[in-house]
């Protein structure tokens, strides 16, 4: 009889397909160098996809809400530099621990409900913070965002008009964060989680606390999510309210379900259709670019239920 | 092993449980039968905790647990499986049983350990499955396999967490009669460690695995003894056997 945990150790390994990935995304740097800024905010969305493909595609919690933790990494990192110091990484840490701290402390109620409740409570959550941001303007600038601080470099690296620096900062913090996520999934955690993904129910009669595996989930999403943001602040050397929007928790969900919800790389292929989709769309017609991204989502929706990614694994599949 | 006292549940005006008494000693094989509406699974639920009683106790080997979430009384050996199969559609029967074996394991909070080097959680995943034949499904998704090896995935997940009682929620419902025999065979060749607690409509099988039966109806318990008590039993009779077993009686 074969190894019982062959399955597991093959399910886990790397796909030639995924190198060839992490190699493309090193040609904004040489393909398409004036449009390395562009490339920085798709890393960033992408690592922000990804924090929510941890609840959404693997625990199966649906959040409006998640751009309150993309919100206090993003705030922290600014009053950081704004008061405290410019060194980007140790803030960095201090914006994904302060989002994940918010996470905890919220993932006691959320781990409490399901579907429709869940929803209307995340965007609860989320509406609160985006309205305590914009009253505590003394902190946070308000509606004008906060500015007045500007993030020199990284490393030795200076942060240059055309984003070279951004970009390989956005990316290298995608890419760690995405061995971290990939970790986490091919862990006993992991499976766990795809556990109360698959049967709820089922979870506390094989004695789970699925309680406790979602909250740990939720809190390790909002950290993911709050070094996304603390990225896109030092990156651009300024915080605006969007950060905390709920069109931003709308746009993140959107690019996930695009991409193809629980498998890692949904949430990146998502950002970066929706974002080019997005630049594109809105270049040839300003006014209506919401159309066209209207039109791709419910054509998605309607062919490929299980996103851009779902659709090219089920071609494959069928190719075999 | 198991007891229960004065255990009561009501919804509303509906008495689902009505002062419950029970006391299952280890490894003995008891049949749960009754009318449908009689509260089997009702009991099932109370007794796991899946729902709460209005008042009563529930305790296992001595302890009291009424108070405890469904899963920490997995973890001290009260365990069930579903009359509608409730499974993980889309994970592997292998994947399945291997979560159950990591959750009792305490090992399914571990996010940085590879999965792959849980070698012996596999393992012993894929001796569950040798052992009620369904190695040859193991690497098939759940909503892959025939409705029968379903069923008996829903007792593979229950064996994987090491239970003391075992609470079966009629394990053959919709498996053909052959089938549902062959079911019941594993079922009666598991440990005799192992307190099981199976409801069951048809009587062939009830007379035929079970040690004892308890008898409900109308959310009270009627009657429980052996076998041969209950088919003598007037009121089981004219409540619930009805024309077909006071013949076999």
């Amino acid at each position: 009889m074969a190894n019982a945990s062959a399955h597991f150790v093959a399910q886990a390994r790397w796909r030639p397909l995924e190198f060839v990935f992490w190699a493309c995304t090193l040609l904004p740097f040489f393909v398409t160098p004036s449009y390395l800024s562009l490339a920085s905010q798709i890393a960033i969305t992408a690592l922000f996809a990804l924090s929510l493909d941890l609840i959404l595609g693997y625990a199966g919690i649906v959040s409006l809400g998640h751009a309150a933790f993309f919100g206090v990494g993003a705030y922290t990192a600014g009053l950081i530099a704004k008061h405290y110091w410019t060194e980007p990484l140790s803030a960095l840490a201090l914006a994904g621990l302060a989002a994940g701290v918010a996470g905890y402390a919220t993932s006691h109620i959320i781990v409490r409900f399901r579907h429709l409740a869940l929803i209307m409570l995340t965007m609860g959550f989320g509406l609160l913070l985006a309205e305590a941001a914009n009253s505590a303007s003394d902190l946070t600038g308000g509606a004008d965002g906060l500015q007045g601080f500007h993030v020199p470099g990284v490393l030795g690296f200076k942060f240059d008009m055309f984003g070279r620096t951004a970009y390989g900062y956005s990316l290298v913090a995608l890419f760690l964060c995405f061995l971290v996520a990939r970790r986490i999934i091919h862990s006993p955690f992991g499976l766990a989680l795809r556990g109360i993904r698959e049967n709820a129910t089922r979870m506390p009669a094989i004695g789970a606390p699925s309680r406790a595996h979602l909250r740990k989930a939720y809190t390790i999403a909002a950290v993911v999510a709050g070094v996304a943001g603390g990225v896109l602040t030092q990156t651009t050397s300024t915080v605006s309210l969007e950060v905390l929007s709920f069109s931003r928790s709308a746009d993140v969900l959107v690019i996930l379900i695009l991409g193809g919800a629980g498998r890692l790389y949904g949430g990146i292929v998502g950002a970066i259709i929706y974002m080019v989709a997005r630049d594109q769309f809105s270049g040839a017609n300003p006014q209506y670019w919401y159309f066209w991204i209207g039109v791709m989502l419910v054509a998605v929706v309607m062919f490929l239920p299980n996103g851009i990614l779902g659709g090219l694994s089920a071609l494959h599949k069928k190719s075999q | 092993m198991l007891s229960t006292r004065n255990l009561n549940k009501s919804f509303g005006s509906l008495v689902v449980a009505q002062d419950i008494a029970l006391e299952l000693p280890k490894g003995v094989r008891y049949a749960l039968i009754g009318p449908n509406g009689a509260g089997k699974t009702t009991l099932i639920n109370l007794l796991t905790g899946m729902l709460r009683p209005d008042s009563g106790e529930i305790t296992l080997s001595g302890g009291d647990i009424t108070s405890l979430p469904p899963y920490a009384r997995v973890r001290k050996g009260l365990v069930r499986t579903f009359q509608i199969n409730t499974l993980f559609p889309q994970l592997t029967a292998l994947e399945s049983v291997t979560l159950a074996v990591l959750e009792r394991e305490r090992n399914a909070h571990n996010w940085w350990r590879r999965l792959a080097s849980f070698d012996a959680a596999a393992e012993e995943a894929h001796g569950i499955l040798r052992s009620l034949r369904l190695a040859d499904g193991a690497h098939r998704t759940t909503r892959e396999l025939a409705y029968g090896q379903q069923r008996l995935l829903e007792i593979a997940l229950a064996l994987a967490t090491r239970p003391r009682v075992l609470l079966l929620d009629e394990p053959a419902a919709g498996v053909p009669k052959e089938e549902s025999h062959e079911l019941f065979t594993v079922i009666s060749n598991l440990s005799s460690e192992l307190t099981v607690l199976f409801i069951e409509h048809d009587m062939d099988v009830v007379f035929r695995f079970a040690s004892r039966i308890i008898v409900m109806v109308g959310g009270r318990i009627l009657v429980q003894g052996t076998p041969d008590e209950v088919a003598a039993d007037r009121t089981v009779r004219e409540v619930y056997l009805g024309k077909t077993h006071a013949r076999a009686a």
